[in-house]
């Protein structure tokens, strides 16, 4: 068992979980995920590590409570525990000194964002966050993005807190401001919304690193379930990825991939990006 | 056993395995062999000559003390056959159930001249199961304590064989697996119908009764790597982590919903037992399902896709059906099954709907052309004939490939031009006091291959170990 050793709720739906796991924990590099089984019934659910503590050897990980398996998870109490936690498991993100970084995240992906924020404030970029949400309540990590970054814009659809629009109209803005020389642009949320960064950062031919959640089994490697189409070619998420070249990443193919379970009515989980980015596009 | 001829044995007619109704046994993922009971297996332990040289021991890769056990179990001693059995195969009631004995043992036994051979496979689950399901299992013996450490990775055949191994020599064994159980395609991949896990976890109970240890989701290569167990105070390590990244086939269409390697979808039903209907993981249920294939993986998917309610399960072999690698008796269960064969076909595209579900597989038919290097003769498609098969999942099962992860986080190790690790004839590598065995160094194999390694590499590493 991995022992949960704090849990805390972050906003509507969205809990911390911080659990044992010395090996992961000295292991880990940012971008990388995990896949955890809450109980021994439970499926395998690849997860973001969003921070870990080699000290203590904990890791941490932030889950949007949307289907029956996240649900069970927030049955779980300090004290008790995972049944499993594996991991970590992708390839490491490739960052770098871009100069000036723009750190996009909607929703749940501003959880996972976060650690490449982090990661690239330590690197000596000048770093702009922008969070996307549908409205003020959904804003999360607003704090913690904000102590690394050197600018935080937000983005409603409705409205209720900063731009009113999506994220692509905030990134629309530092590309038009001339003093601003973006170097490279990370992205991380609903397959539609890293889609429009995408399409929107080609026409600048702005470098952009997208971080993909395709369905997964094992996470090594040995299932292909979450194959992706890179630049013509198959790649395995959890192998390759599932940091990839926004500008080459068949996104029409993954968010179709992802409805495959979505009539199995215990696999809201999977789901969660594109009910996401359902609601972004209404 | 003297009390019976050699002319009497001669006389006695191979036991048939006693197995369920093909179309009954294929609506649920029972066992189809019901296996001998004690009074027939007895029968068929008589029909043993005895050789003084015997060939099927030499046609057994862990070379099984063939005559040996089954002169005990015609004696009615099943706990002596058992004990024999164990002394030279740790996981007998997987390879009773598993192993192609056609092609092994049984193939060149000397009955085999005359009419059929000793059933030595049924025969060698008989005894395993009987001393299961009886407790008349004797543990095997454990040497003193040598204080040296060893880490096997991959809980499957080969990593639980040499765990077994190496424990019952006195070292301190731990397994490191990257799923939350253990079993490798024992549990992942080969289903309930023919290998139920619970025989398997029985087994491998036993070997971690010998002390070995265990620790699951450790993925070495992400987790921990080869120079950190060295570190941890590991003397030596047997790398034994499968092959397990599957092939596709590179046609269009290759992505649509509905399409699964064997893997993802033999993983789905069996590890994660989506194959219930209430389990948590789901899994799509096709009405009309293709597999892709003619192994033994391809007949397990074809056969599961059946189980959960395909109205038509299809096999498409690019070559004949003597060409087909797996297991006979599994072909021969498939048909009972109704399981439909397309042999001399090979896909080229699958066809989707607007909404990129599957909807057919275009094919095409193919003929056997010149041999190949294996020497066998090499498929050519006949031009023109194009065809669909009308489906709604297709199953690719073609292969695999060596799965990268550990030996990317190992560049000192040398690969052959296909990833899979390079081991000599004591499969030690190229890193001092790491070995290797099973599908990652021979590529996809069989169990007892497998296992066979991991009992060479236990007495490679035990002598390396003697050298520290
Ligand atoms: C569906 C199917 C049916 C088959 N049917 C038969 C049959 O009837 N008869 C037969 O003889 N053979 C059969 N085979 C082949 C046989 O199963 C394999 O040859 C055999 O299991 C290989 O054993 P192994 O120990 O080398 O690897 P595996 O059984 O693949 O075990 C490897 C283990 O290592 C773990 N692992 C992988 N990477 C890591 C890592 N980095 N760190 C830690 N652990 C890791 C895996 O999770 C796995 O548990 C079948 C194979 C399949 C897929
Ligand atoms: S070759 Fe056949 S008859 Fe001879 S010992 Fe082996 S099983 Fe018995
Ligand atoms: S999740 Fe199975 S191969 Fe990536």
């Amino acid at each position: 068992m991995y022992k949960l050793v704090d849990k805390r709720n972050l906003g509507p739906n969205l809990t911390l979980y911080e659990v044992q796991a010395p090996r992961i924990a000295s292991s880990r590099k940012p971008g990388q995920f995990v896949i955890v089984r809450a109980f021994d019934h439970s499926e395998r659910i690849p997860l973001t590590i969003a921070d870990v503590n080699k000290d203590t050897g904990t890791v941490t990980i932030i889950v949007q409570t949307v289907g029956k398996s996240t649900a069970e998870m927030e049955t779980l109490e300090v004290g008790g525990g995972f049944c499993d936690v594996a991991g970590p498991l992708g390839q490491p993100s490739h960052l770098d000194n871009f100069g000036t970084v723009v750190v996009i995240g909607g929703g749940l992906g501003t959880a996972v964002v976060y650690p490449q924020a982090v990661a690239l404030k330590e690197l000596g970029n000048k770093v702009i966050s922008i969070i996307g949400a549908r409205s003020s309540d959904l804003v999360i990590m607003k704090d913690q993005l904000g102590a690394v970054s050197d600018k935080v814009m937000v983005t409603t659809n409705d409205g209720s807190e900063g731009i009113k629009g999506f994220v692509t109209d905030a990134l629309q803005q530092l590309i038009d401001n001339p003093d601003m020389n973006i170097g490279a642009v990370y992205c991380v949320g609903p397959v539609v919304m890293m889609k429009a960064v995408a399409d929107l950062t080609a026409k600048y031919d702005i470098h952009t690193v997208v971080s993909l959640n395709p369905v997964m089994v094992d996470g090594t490697g040995m299932c292909g379930g979450c194959r992706v189409t890179v630049g013509g070619e198959t790649k395995f998420a959890c192998v390759d990825g599932p940091e990839f070249d926004g500008h080459k990443v068949d996104f029409d193919e993954l968010a179709d991939r992802l409805t495959t379970y979505q009539s199995h009515e215990r696999h809201k989980d999977q789901c969660r990006m594109l009910k996401a980015a359902d609601k972004i596009k209404e | 056993m003297s009390d019976i001829t050699a002319k009497q044995r001669m006389a006695i007619q191979r036991q048939p395995m006693p197995q369920r109704d093909g179309l009954e046994r294929c609506k649920d993922f029972d066992e189809v062999n019901t296996g001998y009971d004690l009074e027939t297996a007895i029968k068929e332990a008589q029909r043993c000559l005895q050789c003084k040289n015997a060939k099927c021991i030499a046609g057994c890769p862990v070379g099984i003390d063939i005559p040996g056990f089954i002169s005990k179990l015609a004696d009615g001693d099943v706990a002596a056959a058992a004990e024999i059995l164990r002394s030279s195969n740790d996981l007998p009631a997987v390879t009773g159930r598993v192993c192609p004995q056609e092609t092994q043992c049984e193939c060149v036994c000397v009955r085999c001249k005359t009419d059929t051979p000793v059933a030595i496979g049924y025969l060698e689950r008989f005894v395993a199961d009987y001393a299961r399901e009886n407790n008349l299992e004797k543990p095997k013996e454990v040497s003193a304590s040598t204080g040296k450490k060893v880490a096997c990775i991959g809980a499957g055949p080969a990593g639980i064989t040499c765990a077994g191994e190496l424990a019952s020599m006195g070292h301190d064994v731990t397994l490191f697996e990257a799923f939350h159980k253990a079993g490798g395609v024992l549990i992942y991949g080969i289903p309930e119908f023919r290998l139920p896990n619970k025989v398997v976890e029985h087994e491998i109970k036993n070997v971690l009764a010998l002390g070995v240890k265990i620790e699951k989701n450790v993925i070495v290569g992400k987790t921990v790597t080869i120079d950190q167990l060295f570190v941890e105070g590991f003397d030596a390590i047997f790398v034994a982590n499968g092959a397990g990244l599957p092939t596709f086939m590179n046609v269009p269409g290759e992505n649509l919903k509905g399409v699964y390697s064997a893997n993802e979808y033999l993983t789905r039903s069996n590890l994660m037992e989506a194959h219930r209907r209430d389990a948590e993981t789901p899994v799509l249920r096709g009405d009309k399902v293709c597999v892709v294939g003619g192994g033994n993986t391809a007949m397990d998917a074809v056969r599961t896709a059946k189980r959960m309610g395909a109205a038509t399960s299809t096999l498409v072999y690019r070559r004949g059906r003597e060409q087909m690698p797996a297991r006979v008796e599994e072909a021969h269960h498939a048909e009972e099954e109704g399981i439909c064969f397309e042999f001399l076909t090979a896909p080229i595209e699958v066809l989707g709907s607007d909404d990129g579900w599957v909807e057919g597989l275009k094919c095409v038919r193919m003929e056997l052309g010149a041999p190949d290097d294996s020497g066998r003769r090499r498929p050519v498609p006949i031009e023109g004939s194009d065809f669909v098969i009308d489906c709604d999942m297709v199953i690719v099962a073609i292969g695999i490939n060596a799965n990268p992860i550990l030996t990317q986080a190992t560049p000192d190790m040398n690969l052959n031009k296909w990833g899979y690790i390079q081991a000599n004839d004591d499969l030690a590598t190229s890193i001092p006091g790491v070995f290797a065995g099973g599908d990652i160094v021979r590529g996809a194999a069989t169990v007892i291959l497998a296992m066979g390694d991991g009992k060479k590499a236990a007495k490679s590493i035990d002598n390396y170990l003697k050298t520290l």
